[in-house]
C-alpha cells in the first residue's frame, strides 16, 4: 500500500489486514514486550490447572467406586478419607493454579495492551498531517480503543489455553496409542476433515472479522461526523438522511458480525460432528479388531471413554482459534497504525538545533502536490531575511496555506527544500523546530478545557501572570478582563463555547506564549472585528521586533503594514516587494488592492 | 449504593429487556442449547446402547450383523449431527440476538444524538458519545452470548436436583448447600467487581474522549510540538484503565475457579456425610453414589451460569450509561404550523433575551424587524452575540425570553423541518461532510445539477469545483480537508443558496475569501437578492430576505439597513451612512482598517 508511491509520503494508514495471523502475534508481542513476561510460570500454572481439571473427576470417581463399597461391601473409611483428602487437595491446588494463571494473564495482557494503545496513539501523532487527515477520526479512535479491547479476551482466555489444548491433544493421543494404535488412527482419521477444513475456515473467519473491525471504524465515523457537525445537521433539517446513513453503517456492522458468528458457530459444530464419527468408528473398528483377536471388549469400551479426552481439547482449541480471529483482526489494525511510516522523520539527536534569534527563511525550488493531485506550488524560490515581516496575499486556493505548512514542516516538499537559517528543515531536530517556529493555522482548534490550559499549551509552565501579561501585550487585556470567569472560562469542545473571534484570540495568545522566532499566521484574525484586528496587528508589529513573521491575510490592511508583500497566484510567486511599490505596478496585487479599497470606500 | 447490592437483579432485568425484544430468536437459541444438552446426555446413552447391543454380543459370539453396525454408526452420527444443529442454533441464535440488540440500541442512541438539543451536545464530548454507542452498547448485551447455554443447562440442573431429592432427602439437602454457596460467591463477586467495571467503562469513555479530541486537534498538537504531552495525557487514562482492568480481572480470575470448585467440594461433603449415614444404616451406598454423580452433573450448569453472571457487572454499567443517554430529555418541541408564503420572508425579533450560562447575560432585549426582501447587516464587536442570534433565528436554541417570528409565526410553533424549508444559514465555520461535492451541497435533496452549478456560480465556486477530478462527484474528505479554507466556505455558501431560501442568513460567510472573490460573491448576491432579477446565475431566488453578519464595509454595503449590536441590545439601527454619522462607536468598529495604524503615528 505504502510502497506504490515510493517517492511520496504515504497518505493512508496501513489497514494491517494483510499481516498473517502468526506474524500478527509475533509483531504484537514485539510491540508489547510485557506479554512475554512470566510466560513460563503462567504456562506451568495452566498445565497444572488443566491436569487438575482432569484429575479431580477421576479422584472423585475413584473414591466413590472403590471406597463406598469396599471389600466387605462396607464403606472403606480409611481409603475414602485418604482419597477424599487427596481430591480436596487437588481441588484447592487446581483452583489456586487457575486463579494465579488467569490473574497473571490479566496483568500481562492489560499491561501489554496499554503499551500497545499508547504506542499506537503516539504514532498517530507522528504521522504526517495529510495521513492524519485522510483517515477518518472515528476510525482512528476505534483503533486505539475498541480494536485494542478485542485483543484482551484472546490474550487471557485464548493464547495459553490453546497451547495447553494442543498439549492435551498430544497427551490424549499418546494414551490412546498405548491402548491401540489402530483405533488411534481411526480417531485421527475421523478428525482429519476437521483439521483440514480448519485452515479454510480460518481464512474465511479472518476475512469476516477483518470486515467487522473495519465496519466498527466506519460506524464510529458515521456517528461522530454529524455529532461534530450537529449545528449544520439541525439547521438544514437533514436528521433523517443523517440517521439513514448511520443506520446503514450500523446495519453493515451487524451484518458483518452475524456473518462472522455464523462461521464461528459452523466451524465449532464440526468439532462435535467429528467426535460422533470418531466414537462410532472406534466401536465399529473395535469390533472388527476384536474379531481378529487384537483387542478385548474392555479395551474397546475404555477406548471409547478415552475419545472424549481427545474431543474436549479439540473443541476447546477450535473455539479458541475461531474466537482468536476477532482479536487478531483488531490487533492487526492497531499494528497497521504502527507500520504506517511516519514520513516526516525526526532526525532526533542527530538533528541540528536552530539558534535562537530571528530566523532566515529560504525556499529552494520547492514544488509540492497533494498526493494524487496536480502541483499546487511550482518551483517556488524565495528568501525571507531574518527579522522581516512578510505578508502573503493571493486568491483563495492559490497555495498560501500550503506554503505555510511546508514552511513549518507539516509536510515535506515533493521537490526542492525549505531552509531555516540555512539548514534544511528535514535536518532540524523536531523539538528545536517546534520551539522556534510556530504556525497559527486557519482553523483554530482549542481543547475542551479552560482558557488558561489552552493558553498554556503554548508554554507549559506559564503562570497566570505571564498569561495575563502576554494578553496585555497583544492588546487582549480588556477582553480577558471582560470574561466573567477570566482564565477559568471553559472553552468547550473544539472551543465552541467561545465566539469564532474569541477562538482566534486564544490561538494567538497561545502562539505568543510559545515565544517563537518565526511566527506564521494563516488568517489568524480573520474572524476578529476590524477594530480589535487592527489593535492586534499593531501589537504584533511591536512584538515581532527581533523575529521573523509571515502573515497570510485577505485583509490587505495587513499587507499595507508589512515590510514586504509576496503575492501568490496559482502556486507561483508573481510579485513581491513593499506595498507601496506593488500598488504602483500593474499586476495581481493592484487588482486585489483595488477590490479592497473599493470595498472600504463605502 | 443500591446499585451494588442488586447487580444480579439488574443484570437479569437487562436480559429481560433483550428477551422481551427478541423472544423468538431467544427461543430458538435456547432450544438449540437444550438440544445440545439433551444430546450430550444422549451420547452417553448411545455409547451404552452400542456397548450392550454391539460390542459385548460381538465379542461374545464372534459375529455381528451389518444392521447393528449401521445402527451404531447411524446413532452416533445422528446424535452428532443433531448436536451440531443445536450448537449452530445456540451460538448463531445468541449471536443474532446479541447483534440485533446492539443494533437496536445503537440506532436508538444515535437517534437521541440527533434529537437532543445543542446544549446537551456541548456538555458531552464526541469521544464519550462514541463510547456510549460502541463500547457501552457492546457491554450491555455481552451476557446474551452465554445466556442460551445458561438457560439450557438450568433445565439439566433442575432434573438433576429433583432426582437428588428423590434419592436421599438429607444428603440431597446437604448437597444442595452448594447453591447458597454459589449465591454468596456471586454476591461477593458482583459487589467487588461492579464498582471496578463502572470505573472501567467510564475510563473507556474518557480514553475515547482524549483520543478523539487529540486526533481532532492533531494539527495544533503538531505545530506546537506537543506530541509527548498529548501522549502523556492519553497514557494517564490508558494506565488507569489498565490498573482497573487488572483489578477487575483478578476478581474474575478468582470467581471462575470458585464456581468450578464448589460442586466438587459439595461432592466430598456429601461423601463424608454419606459414609456416616451408610455406616449408621440410614442410607445405602447406591443413593450416595447417585447424589454425588448428580452433583457432578450440576457443576457444569453452575459454571455456565458463572459465565453469565460474570458478565453482569459490565453489562449493567453499560446499560445504565446507554439508558442515561436514552432518557436524556430536552429535545425540542415542535408545533404544527407551516410556512406557506412565497418570496422573501418577514423576520421579527421581539424582545429577545438569551444567555448561554444561567447567570449570564448576552442578548438582553433585542428587537428588530426585517421586512420581506430587505437586507439587514448585523454588526457588532467580537463576542457581542451575533452568532448566538443567528442560532436563535435558525432555532438551534430557544430564547430565554421574547420570541422570533417568521411570517408572523413563532419559530417554536413550526412543525419539525419546516423552518429549514424557508430559512438557510451559512455558519461562521464551514462544516463539510466526508462526501461528494454534490451531496455536500444538496444534502440529499433532489436538486438537478444545473441548480447546483448555479449555486456554485453565485458562490464563485464553480471554477475550482469544475477543476476537481470528478467535479461534482469529487469526494472532499472528512470536514472537507482536501480544500482550502476559502473553498470550503464557498461550498458551504452554495449549500445555502441552492435551497433558494426565503430568508438567508450569512454569518461572516466570506471571512476566508480574498477581496476579489468576495466582491464577486457579494455582487452576485446583490444581483440576486437586492435587485430582484431572479436568474442571473444565482440560485438564491429573486427576493429573499437577507441577514448578514458582517464586519467589513463591503458586506455591510449590501444591506439596506444596519443593526448595531452591543451590550446585548440593538444600540442603533439605520443605514450605514446614518450610523457612521451619528455613532462614533460604530464608526470606530467599521472604519478601523482606514484609520492609519496609530502605532506608526505615535
Ligand atoms: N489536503 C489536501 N488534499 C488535496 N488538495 C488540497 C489539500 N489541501 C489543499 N489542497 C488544494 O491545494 C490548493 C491550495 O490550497 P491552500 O489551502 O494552500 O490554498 P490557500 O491559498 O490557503 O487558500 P485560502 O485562501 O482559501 O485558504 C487548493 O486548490 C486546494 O484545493
Ligand atoms: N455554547 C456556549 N456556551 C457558553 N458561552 C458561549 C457559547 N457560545 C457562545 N458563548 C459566548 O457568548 C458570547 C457571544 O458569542 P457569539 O458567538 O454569539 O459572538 P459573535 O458576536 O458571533 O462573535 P464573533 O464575531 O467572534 O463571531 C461569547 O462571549 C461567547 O464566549
Ligand atoms: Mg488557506
Ligand atoms: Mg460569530
Amino acid at each position: 500500500m505504502s510502497t506504490t508511491a515510493a517517492t511520496r509520503e504515504s497518505t493512508t494508514v496501513d489497514t494491517g489486514e494483510q499481516i498473517p495471523a502468526l506474524e500478527t502475534i509475533r509483531r504484537g508481542v514485539a510491540v508489547s514486550p510485557e506479554l512475554r513476561e512470566g510466560l513460563v510460570g503462567t504456562f506451568l500454572l495452566a498445565v497444572l490447572a488443566t491436569i487438575g481439571q482432569v484429575v479431580i473427576p477421576i479422584a472423585v470417581q475413584q473414591t466413590l467406586d472403590r471406597g463406598l463399597s469396599g471389600p466387605g461391601g462396607e464403606p472403606d473409611v480409611r481409603f475414602m478419607v485418604e482419597m477424599g483428602l487427596m481430591a480436596f487437595a487437588a481441588i484447592v491446588v487446581t483452583g489456586v493454579a487457575s486463579y494465579l494463571m488467569t490473574s497473571r494473564l490479566f496483568t500481562t495482557a492489560e499491561r501489554g495492551l496499554a503499551t500497545l494503545r499508547i504506542k499506537a496513539f503516539r504514532h498517530v501523532h507522528d504521522l504526517p498531517v495529510l495521513t492524519q487527515n485522510t483517515e477518518r477520526r472515528g476510525a482512528l479512535v476505534s483503533r486505539v480503543t475498541s480494536d485494542v479491547d478485542q485483543v484482551s479476551q484472546f490474550l487471557v482466555f485464548g493464547g495459553i489455553l490453546f497451547v495447553v489444548s494442543v498439549l492435551q491433544i498430544g497427551v490424549a493421543t499418546v494414551i490412546m496409542l498405548f491402548y491401540s494404535w489402530q483405533l488411534t488412527l481411526v480417531v485421527w482419521i475421523c478428525f482429519l476433515p476437521l483439521f483440514l477444513s480448519l485452515r479454510f475456515f480460518q481464512r474465511r473467519l479472518s476475512d469476516a472479522y477483518a470486515t467487522v473491525r473495519r465496519q466498527v471504524g466506519i460506524m464510529l465515523s458515521a456517528i461522530s461526523e454529524p455529532v461534530v457537525g450537529a449545528a449544520v445537521v439541525r439547521s438544514y433539517a437533514v436528521e433523517e438522511r443523517t440517521q439513514k446513513r448511520i443506520d446503514a453503517a450500523i446495519a453493515a456492522h451487524q451484518q458483518a458480525s452475524t456473518r462472522a458468528q455464523g462461521f464461528t458457530a459452523f466451524s465449532f459444530s464440526l468439532g462435535g460432528l467429528s467426535g460422533g464419527l470418531a466414537n462410532a468408528g472406534v466401536l465399529i473398528f473395535g469390533i472388527w479388531l476384536g474379531f481378529a483377536d487384537q483387542i478385548t471388549a474392555g479395551e474397546v469400551i475404555a477406548f471409547a471413554f478415552l475419545v472424549s479426552l481427545f474431543v474436549m481439547p479439540v473443541q476447546m482449541g477450535t473455539q479458541i482459534l475461531t474466537e482468536a480471529q476477532n482479536a487478531i483482526a483488531g490487533w492487526r489494525r492497531v499494528i497497521g497504525i504502527l507500520e504506517t511510516p511516519a514520513d516526516l522523520v525526526d532526525p532526533g539527536a542527530d538533528g541540528q538545533v536552530l539558534p535562537r534569534g530571528p530566523i532566515d527563511v529560504e525556499f529552494r525550488d520547492v514544488t509540492y502536490s497533494y498526493p494524487g493531485g496536480p502541483d499546487v506550488l511550482h518551483d517556488l524560490d524565495m528568501h525571507i531575511s531574518s527579522g522581516t515581516r512578510v505578508a502573503i496575499v493571493g486568491e483563495t486556493g492559490s497555495g498560501k496555506s500550503t506554503f505555510a505548512k511546508l514552511l513549518t514542516r507539516l509536510m515535506d516538499p515533493r521537490l526542492g527544500a525549505v531552509l531555516l537559517d540555512g539548514i534544511d528543515v528535514r535536518d532540524i531536530r523536531q523539538s528545536s523546530l517546534r520551539r522556534s517556529v510556530v504556525l497559527v493555522p486557519q482553523e483554530g482548534f482549542l481543547f475542551d478545557d479552560t482558557l488558561r490550559a489552552n493558553a498554556r499549551y503554548g508554554r507549559l509552565d506559564a503562570s497566570d501572570e505571564e498569561i495575563l501579561e502576554s494578553a496585555m501585550q497583544l492588546g487582549l487585556a480588556d477582553w480577558v478582563d471582560g470574561l466573567p470567569r477570566g482564565l477559568d472560562t471553559r472553552v468547550g469542545q473544539r472551543g465552541e463555547s467561545l465566539s469564532a473571534g474569541e477562538r482566534q484570540l486564544v490561538a494567538l495568545l497561545r502562539a505568543h506564549l510559545a515565544d517563537p522566532d518565526l511566527l506564521v499566521l494563516d488568517e489568524a484574525t480573520s474572524a476578529v472585528d476590524p477594530n480589535l484586528e487592527m489593535r492586534i496587528g499593531r501589537a504584533l508589529e511591536r512584538l515581532m521586533h527581533g523575529r521573523t513573521s509571515v502573515t497570510i491575510a485577505h485583509r490587505l490592511s495587513t499587507a499595507e503594514n508589512a515590510d514586504e508583500v509576496v503575492v501568490v497566484d496559482r502556486g507561483r510567486i508573481v510579485q513581491r516587494g513593499p506595498h507601496a511599490e506593488l500598488v504602483a505596478q500593474d499586476g495581481v496585487y493592484a487588482g486585489l488592492h483595488a477590490s479592497w479599497v473599493a470595498q472600504q470606500g463605502r | 449504593m443500591p446499585r451494588r447490592t442488586s447487580t444480579t437483579r439488574d443484570g437479569f432485568a437487562v436480559l429481560a429487556v433483550a428477551i422481551r425484544r427478541e423472544p423468538w430468536i431467544f427461543t430458538v437459541s435456547t432450544i438449540g442449547s437444550v438440544l445440545f444438552g439433551a444430546l450430550t446426555v444422549a451420547d452417553a446413552w448411545v455409547l451404552g446402547w452400542s456397548t450392550q447391543h454391539a460390542v459385548l454380543p460381538a465379542f461374545d459370539t464372534g459375529e455381528v450383523s451389518a444392521g447393528v453396525l449401521w445402527a451404531v454408526l447411524g446413532l452416533f452420527v445422528g446424535v452428532a449431527i443433531l448436536r451440531a444443529v443445536g450448537i449452530v442454533a445456540r451460538r448463531l441464535g445468541a449471536g443474532v440476538m446479541q447483534y440485533r440488540m446492539q443494533a437496536h440500541y445503537r440506532r436508538a442512541v444515535t437517534r437521541q444524538y440527533l434529537t437532543l438539543p445543542m446544549e446537551w451536545h456541548q456538555k458531552h464530548p464526541t469521544g464519550e458519545l462514541l463510547s456510549n454507542a460502541n463500547s457501552d452498547v457492546e457491554a450491555a448485551w455481552g451476557p446474551i452470548a452465554p445466556l442460551p447455554m445458561a438457560v439450557g443447562t438450568v433445565v439439566m440442573m433442575v432434573i438433576a436436583v429433583v432426582q437428588m431429592l428423590l434419592a436421599d432427602l438429607v444428603l440431597a439437602m446437604v448437597g444442595l448447600l452448594v447453591f447458597p454457596a454459589v449465591i454468596v460467591a456471586n454476591l461477593a463477586y458482583q459487589r467487588a467487581a461492579s464498582p471496578l467495571m463502572t470505573r472501567a467503562q467510564q475510563l473507556r469513555a474518557e480514553l475515547s474522549e482524549v483520543a478523539h479530541e487529540s486526533f481532532d486537534g492533531a494539527m495544533v498538537v503538531k505545530t506546537l510540538g506537543r506530541e509527548s504531552e498529548e501522549t502523556e495525557r492519553f497514557a494517564a487514562k490508558a494506565h488507569e484503565l489498565r490498573d482497573v482492568s487488572i483489578r477487575a480481572g483478578r476478581i474474575r480470575a478468582a470467581f471462575d475457579p470458585t464456581l468450578t470448585a464448589l460442586p466438587n467440594v459439595g461432592v466430598l461433603v456429601v461423601l463424608a456425610l454419606g459414609v456416616y449415614r451408610v455406616l449408621h444404616g440410614q442410607s445405602d451406598p447406591g443413593n450416595v453414589i447417585t447424589i454425588a454423580y448428580l452433583l457432578t452433573i450440576v457443576s457444569f450448569p453452575i459454571r455456565s451460569l458463572g459465565w453469565l453472571l460474570g458478565e453482569f457487572p459490565r453489562s449493567v454499567v453499560g446499560f445504565d450509561r446507554v439508558t442515561a443517554v436514552l432518557q436524556a430529555t430536552g429535545e425540542m418541541q415542535y408545533g404544527a404550523s407551516r410556512l406557506e408564503g412565497t418570496g422573501g420572508a418577514l423576520l421579527e425579533v421581539d424582545h429577545l433575551a438569551y444567555a448561554h450560562e444561567p447567570d449570564g447575560r448576552l442578548l438582553d432585549d433585542v428587537t428588530f424587524t426585517v421586512t420581506p426582501g430587505r437586507t439587514v447587516a448585523l454588526v457588532g464587536a467580537t463576542a457581542s452575540g451575533k452568532s448566538t442570534l443567528t442560532s436563535l433565528m435558525t432555532r438551534l436554541v430557544d430564547p430565554d425570553a421574547g420570541a422570533i417570528r417568521v411570517d408572523g409565526t413563532d419559530l417554536r410553533d413550526l412543525a419539525k423541518g419546516e423552518l429549514a424549508r424557508s430559512v438557510a444559514v451559512v455558519p461562521q465555520a464551514a462544516f463539510l461532510f466526508d462526501d461528494t461535492v454534490r451531496d455536500n451541497i444538496t444534502l440529499g435533496a433532489d436538486v438537478p445539477d444545473e441548480e447546483v452549478w448555479a449555486a456554485l456560480r453565485t458562490a464563485q465556486a464553480d471554477g475550482f469545483v469544475a477543476a476537481l477530478p470528478g467535479a461534482l462527484d469529487a469526494r472532499l474528505g472528512e470536514r472537507g480537508t482536501s480544500l482550502s479554507g476559502g473553498q470550503r466556505q464557498r461550498i458551504s455558501l452554495a449549500r445555502a443558496l441552492v435551497r433558494k431560501p426565503r430568508l438567508l442568513i450569512l454569518d461572516d460567510a466570506t471571512s476566508a475569501v480574498d477581496p476579489e472573490v468576495e466582491a464577486r460573491i457579494l455582487g452576485a448576491l446583490r444581483g440576486g437578492v437586492g435587485g430582484g432579477n431572479v436568474d442571473d446565475g444565482g440560485g438564491d431566488g429573486g427576493d429573499s430576505t437577507l441577514v448578514v453578519v458582517a464586519y467589513r464595509k463591503a458586506t455591510i454595503g449590501l444591506a439596506d439597513e444596519v443593526i448595531h449590536l452591543a451590550d446585548g441590545e440593538v444600540v442603533d439601527r439605520g443605514s450605514h451612512v446614518e450610523l457612521l454619522d451619528r455613532s462614533p462607536a460604530y464608526a470606530d468598529l467599521v472604519n478601523a482598517y482606514e484609520q492609519q495604524p496609530a502605532g506608526e503615528a505615535e
